[in-house]
């Protein structure tokens, strides 16, 4: 195709060649060819084998012989309703993080879009927990939650908030699930925050002056002018925040790792640990790809509920 | 301005005593957002309060925890001298900067084209990258072993930087082609117009002018690789090749026994080159993760 040749070249037909890379459709795909190799190699073609990996009782290392929904049955029947909890679980703890960081990070935007000193260091700081490696950060949460010596609970207790000894926080089911959503949502916040600061910065001014003149109040022009100038930064957060909370794997499996008696199980926790340390890859391949339909319904819910208002 | 002012002066009810003013201040920004620096920090403090503790003061809560009494560093120096960490900490390097670097030549050349080029599908191509999101590592990393398999990658750091950025281009695409939206068209249409081809057109002027969101981008792709997990968790086995999370997770925890002066060393060094690349480029940073979803 003449690929070597140089566009300054002045030769007329070399100029009547070089047009053709000037069209812009081969370009544009040729553009596209090592990231449409990379995401066919390593991403399309793994869903794909995934799927076919459901339906086999392969395991580790070991492609097996199809088994039909046999994987399927099995999580659904035979688990003791462990795929039942993990479900819930999942929509529980993406539901309620969701809501919590929607709600500070929200806060957390407006006040720092206000003046104050050292603004821009409070916001470093206050975007930490997002940038940090969050399997390091949940180490120093479950620290924190140590049965015996949580930091936590000394200071609940020294401030009298709770009576000694304090919760047991990883070891009781209902604390379990709670610390889980306290640390997701202490690491997810900022992200929420930031993404809102850029929205409410790029609001022009002068509506809010116009709302002034006409009297409204500071919580009309919260609701009536920055709410719905959000909404498209607000979409935007909400589809990445809820996809990655749903499929969440790191910082759950650092923390409780399902525990206790599988009551913070989450679909992707329980798909490791059948594929890998279990070795039945097909049902592991099986349980994550359970996800793949509930992430599109929540997303499909998420797309509704922000629908541009007609 | 002036008039707006006047009116509001002009309200019963509305004229303030400038300390009251201050205690409004006060309640309204500074408590609530010193209670949020304090939550926030707090993790990072008790992380690095705990990592300069003796092995008898990080078990003594009879007097206050919150402060060391005897800084050590013994912790550091069995990190450096007694564990593999400089070698988690050497692979995790090189994976995030070969991933990064690989991310993004693609997506700055997918997202100029997405952004910049008119040709059948581009639309589609754009979506389809974008949908990608709905197929997390979590979907993927079980059959992405006999991916890795066949391709003789187990315990080989080619197996992270090859898979890296199947969520880092995506990403950094997505980010890029708002960064290329952003720059008007006419400054290309002006080059093209005085005879310099589209190659040219795109490695002289948009590419120069999207330095800012390539940057940001790196960032992003930067941190995400350095703190992925579970792709490092099932691919490496062998102790020198592992990367930070995985190391520190597997390695400083023996059975039930915490060693947690060593973990939380490990996890504040681990921290801290992303926390000083993030420092000096905050602005990029905030930029980059607001660009698609501002511009959108």
């Amino acid at each position: 195709m003449g690929t070597a040749i140089k566009a300054d070249a002045v030769a007329p037909w070399h100029r009547r060649r070089v047009r053709i890379y000037d069209r812009e459709a081969p370009l544009g795909y040729l553009l596209l060819v090592p990231t449409l190799l990379i995401l066919g190699i390593f991403l399309l073609y793994p869903f794909l084998f995934g799927i076919w990996l459901s339906i086999t009782d392969s395991e580790l290392g070991n492609l097996g012989n199809f088994i039909g929904l046999g994987n399927y049955r099995f999580e659904w029947r035979n688990t003791d309703g462990v795929f039942y909890t993990a479900v819930a679980n999942t929509f529980l703890y993406t539901g309620v993080t969701t809501v919590f960081k929607l709600a500070l990070g929200l806060v957390m935007a407006l006040l720092l879009n206000q003046a104050f000193p050292f603004r821009r260091f409070v916001r470093a700081a206050l975007l930490l927990p997002y940038i940090i490696p969050t399997v390091l950060s949940y180490e120093a949460w479950r620290w924190m939650f140590d049965p015996t010596f949580s930091v936590i609970n000394w200071l609940l207790v020294n401030t009298h908030l709770v009576a000694y000894p304090g919760p047991n926080w990883l070891g009781v089911p209902a604390n379990a699930m709670a610390a889980l959503m306290i640390v997701n949502v202490w690491r997810g916040t900022p992200f929420y925050a930031i993404a809102f600061l850029a929205g409410i910065q790029v609001i022009p001014l002068d509506l809010y002056e116009a709302a002034r003149v006409d009297g409204a109040t500071r919580w009309q022009q919260f609701t009536n002018i920055t709410l719905p100038m959000l909404r498209p930064v607000l979409l935007v957060v909400l589809l990445l925040s809820t996809i990655l909370t749903f499929a969440d794997f790191q910082g759950p499996f650092v923390l409780t790792n399902g525990a206790p008696y599988n009551s913070t199980q989450l679909l992707s926790i329980w798909a490791y640990q059948w594929g890998i340390p279990g070795g039945a890859i097909g049902l592991g391949a099986a349980i994550s790809l359970v996800l793949f339909p509930l992430l599109t319904l929540v997303v499909a819910g998420v797309l509704f509920m922000l629908r541009r208002p007609e | 301005m002036a008039s707006v002012a006047r009116l509001k002066m002009g309200k019963p009810g509305t004229g303030r005593i400038v300390g009251d003013k201050w205690v409004g201040r006060a309640i309204r920004i500074y408590i609530p957002l010193l209670l949020l620096l304090v939550v926030t920090l707090f993790p990072f403090y008790w992380m690095a309060v705990t990592s300069f503790k003796s092995a008898s003061e990080l078990f003594d809560f009879s007097v206050s925890p919150l402060w060391v009494r005897e800084p050590t560093l013994d912790w550091y120096k069995h990190l450096f001298t007694q564990t593999n960490f400089p070698h988690w900490a050497f692979n995790t390097a090189v994976v995030a900067t070969v991933s990064t670097l690989i991310s993004l030549f693609c997506s700055v050349l997918a997202g100029y084209s997405l952004a910049r080029l008119r040709y059948r599908g581009a639309d589609s191509i754009g979506w389809g990258i974008f949908v990608t999101y709905l197929v997390p590592p979590t979907l993927l990393f079980l059959p992405l072993t006999f991916v890795i398999r066949d391709l003789h990658l187990f315990n080989n750091l080619w197996s992270l930087i090859l898979t890296y950025p199947t969520f880092l281009i995506p990403f950094c695409t997505w980010m890029l082609m708002g960064f290329f939206k952003s720059i008007p068209r006419e400054l290309e249409e002006a080059a093209l117009v005085d005879g310099a081809t589209r190659i040219q057109a795109m490695f002289r002027i948009a590419i120069p002018l999207a330095i800012p969101g390539i940057l940001a981008a790196a960032l992003f792709a930067f941190t995400l690789s350095w703190n992925e997990f579970l792709y490092s968790l099932i691919f490496l086995n062998d102790s020198l090749v592992k990367t930070i999370p995985v190391g520190v997770t597997q390695e400083l925890i023996h059975g039930d026994e915490f060693f947690w002066g060593e973990l939380m060393a490990a996890a504040l060094l681990g921290s801290v080159p992303v926390a000083v690349l993030y420092s000096f480029f905050v602005d990029h940073f905030v930029a980059g993760m607001t660009a698609g979803a501002v511009k959108g």
